[in-house]
């Protein structure tokens, strides 16, 4: 008969000491000598992880009252606009929101420098209410100011992604980095066997409520991501063809580490953050441990045209072939380049494992799966 | 042996022929790897040359004779390496290999020795840690 194990097992297990816990790197390596079924009763957890540009994030803030109070209507960080179409105090912080006068700096780097412990300036106005009668206010604030800062992101941790190339005459500057002429190189941006959402396809452990790595700190999983996908045509190891699920984070910013948050800037495109996430997998029964299983050979994606409007798929190509340097295009040798950082993935995978090994950290059931069965809608 | 220069011209010597007095006169084989010359402001030059040493010290020594200054290329390449991040986003435009990733560790390797200044790299890290100072 088939192991199964169940969550409260594999917490007990935790609290003993006794869980056996691997990155996804190492279970995959076992997985070459040892089935599934070997796997499911030397292993409890295994943890992934990912580190790389995720535009779709950012932070809430509530800054605490002035007296007299403002109800701000327009407010800026360090120059950079954030949204205060909310409560009198509350704003959002969008990661790609740019400086009003530097098209470099923009959220992600008020975000690092708030999780850095510095200050930075906060300029509002508001029209004055007779309950909120200032109408203006500049004043520096930092993580230990402000009453609750913490991050919200609305899509991160792509299961899968495409691969960039440009077919064109000229260099193309995307938020897949610099594309050369004539597939002059290829970008990738997915952690491969590391990545979260490609060690459990289906979503069977990982959905609301999921405790996550974020930021170097312990986060969760608030919701489906935007642009969450479940229709994309899947291999014969459940691996969609290309970017498919998404997730939705949160956490409180003000333990995260600035280790594992990153502003960045794109040339041409814009600023974008490099996120760092980790997920742990429980292996509950045979089918995750065939899942974790997965190996850079057997997760493939599309490879797209960056040259050409609509990006059009030039075919499929795996992770190993990626992670080696140098793909075969029709013929033409084309050097590989990751975009994120399989280096801090591996990092954040091991952190993850050795906060579960110390017993600070539990594995949780999801309190809701996501949806099934969801595509995505265009604007007219 | 090889060695690898970054020239300063000042506006009045930008119009010598400098180079092909160092091919013709000292017999060293030089490759321009990048060069920045506008009339009547200063010019750079980035070169690489090879000859026996003895040539390329008196190369050197004709062309400080002359007004130029003369750094050794790494000099002129600045990688703020501890910020790094190790995306592996320069290594896409690097064409001569100079930025490699280690497939073992995944983390960037920067061969100097390499380097042609081309200053791609300035535009695809995406923490911005590359600063060659080459044009002013």
């Amino acid at each position: 008969m088939s192991v199964k194990k169940t969550y409260s097992e594999i917490n007990d297990k935790i609290k003993q000491g006794k869980a056996v816990v691997l990155t996804a790197e190492e279970v995959s390596k076992m997985a070459e000598e040892l089935s599934p079924a070997d796997i499911v009763k030397k292993v409890d957890v295994v943890t992934t992880a990912t580190f790389g540009p995720m535009c779709s994030s950012g932070a809430f803030i509530n800054f605490g009252h002035s007296d007299p109070p403002i109800r701000m209507s327009r407010a800026t960080l360090n120059d950079v606009p954030v949204c205060t179409g909310l409560a009198a105090v509350d704003a959002y912080i969008g990661a790609t929101e740019e400086s009003q006068y530097d098209r470099k700096y923009g959220g992600a780097h008020v975000i690092e420098e708030l999780i850095a412990g510095k200050d930075v300036r906060l300029k509002a106005s508001a029209p004055g209410t007779h309950c909120y009668p200032r109408k203006e206010i500049e004043t520096d604030i930092n993580k230990g100011s402000v009453n609750e800062i913490f991050m919200f992101n609305p899509r991160n941790a792509y299961q899968n992604y495409g691969v960039a190339v440009n077919s064109s005459k000229s260099t193309k500057y995307t938020y897949m980095g610099t594309l050369l002429p004539n597939f002059g190189n290829a970008n990738f941006s997915t952690s491969g066997e590391l990545s979260p959402l490609l060690n459990d396809p289906f979503l069977r452990t990982i959905g609301i409520g999921t405790r996550i790595f974020l930021g170097g700190a312990q986060g969760f999983v608030a919701w489906n991501g935007t642009q969450f996908n479940t229709s994309k045509p899947r291999n014969d190891y459940g691996i969609p063809e290309c970017n498919a699920a998404t997730i939705a984070v949160t956490g409180d910013l003000k333990k995260m580490s600035p280790d594992f948050i990153k502003a960045a800037y794109f040339e041409r495109y814009g600023v974008s953050i490099f996120i760092g996430i980790g997920i742990p997998v429980p292996v509950l029964d045979e089918d995750m441990a065939k899942a974790v299983s997965i190996r850079n050979s057997q997760i493939e994606t599309t490879i797209m045209d960056y040259g050409i409007d609509g990006h059009p798929s030039l075919g499929m190509i795996n992770y190993e072939e990626l992670q080696s340097g140098i793909i075969n295009l029709s013929g033409k040798k084309v050097r590989t380049a990751p975009l994120s950082s399989i280096n801090k993935a591996r990092i954040i995978a091991g952190e993850l494992k050795k906060w579960i090994l110390d017993n600070e950290f539990s594995i949780t059931e999801p309190v809701q799966l996501f949806p099934e069965n969801t595509s995505l809608n265009s604007l007219k | 042996m090889k060695k690898r220069y970054v020239l300063t011209f000042a506006p009045e010597v930008v119009n010598t022929p400098l180079t092909y007095n160092l091919i013709k006169d000292y017999d060293i084989k030089v490759n321009i790897l990048n060069a920045y010359i506008s009339p009547g402001k200063q010019g750079k030059l980035a070169i690489e040359m090879e000859s026996a040493d003895e040539n390329i010290n008196r190369g050197l020594e004709y062309i400080r004779e002359n007004g130029v200054k003369c750094v050794p290329l790494v000099k002129k390449i600045g990688f703020r390496e501890e910020l790094c991040v190790h995306c592996g986003s320069c290594t896409a435009v690097c064409f001569t290999g100079a930025l490699t990733m280690d497939r073992q560790t995944w983390e960037l390797h920067f061969d100097h020795e390499k380097c042609v200044i081309c200053e791609l790299c300035t535009f695809a890290c995406p923490l911005k840690l590359f600063e060659i100072d080459f044009v002013e």
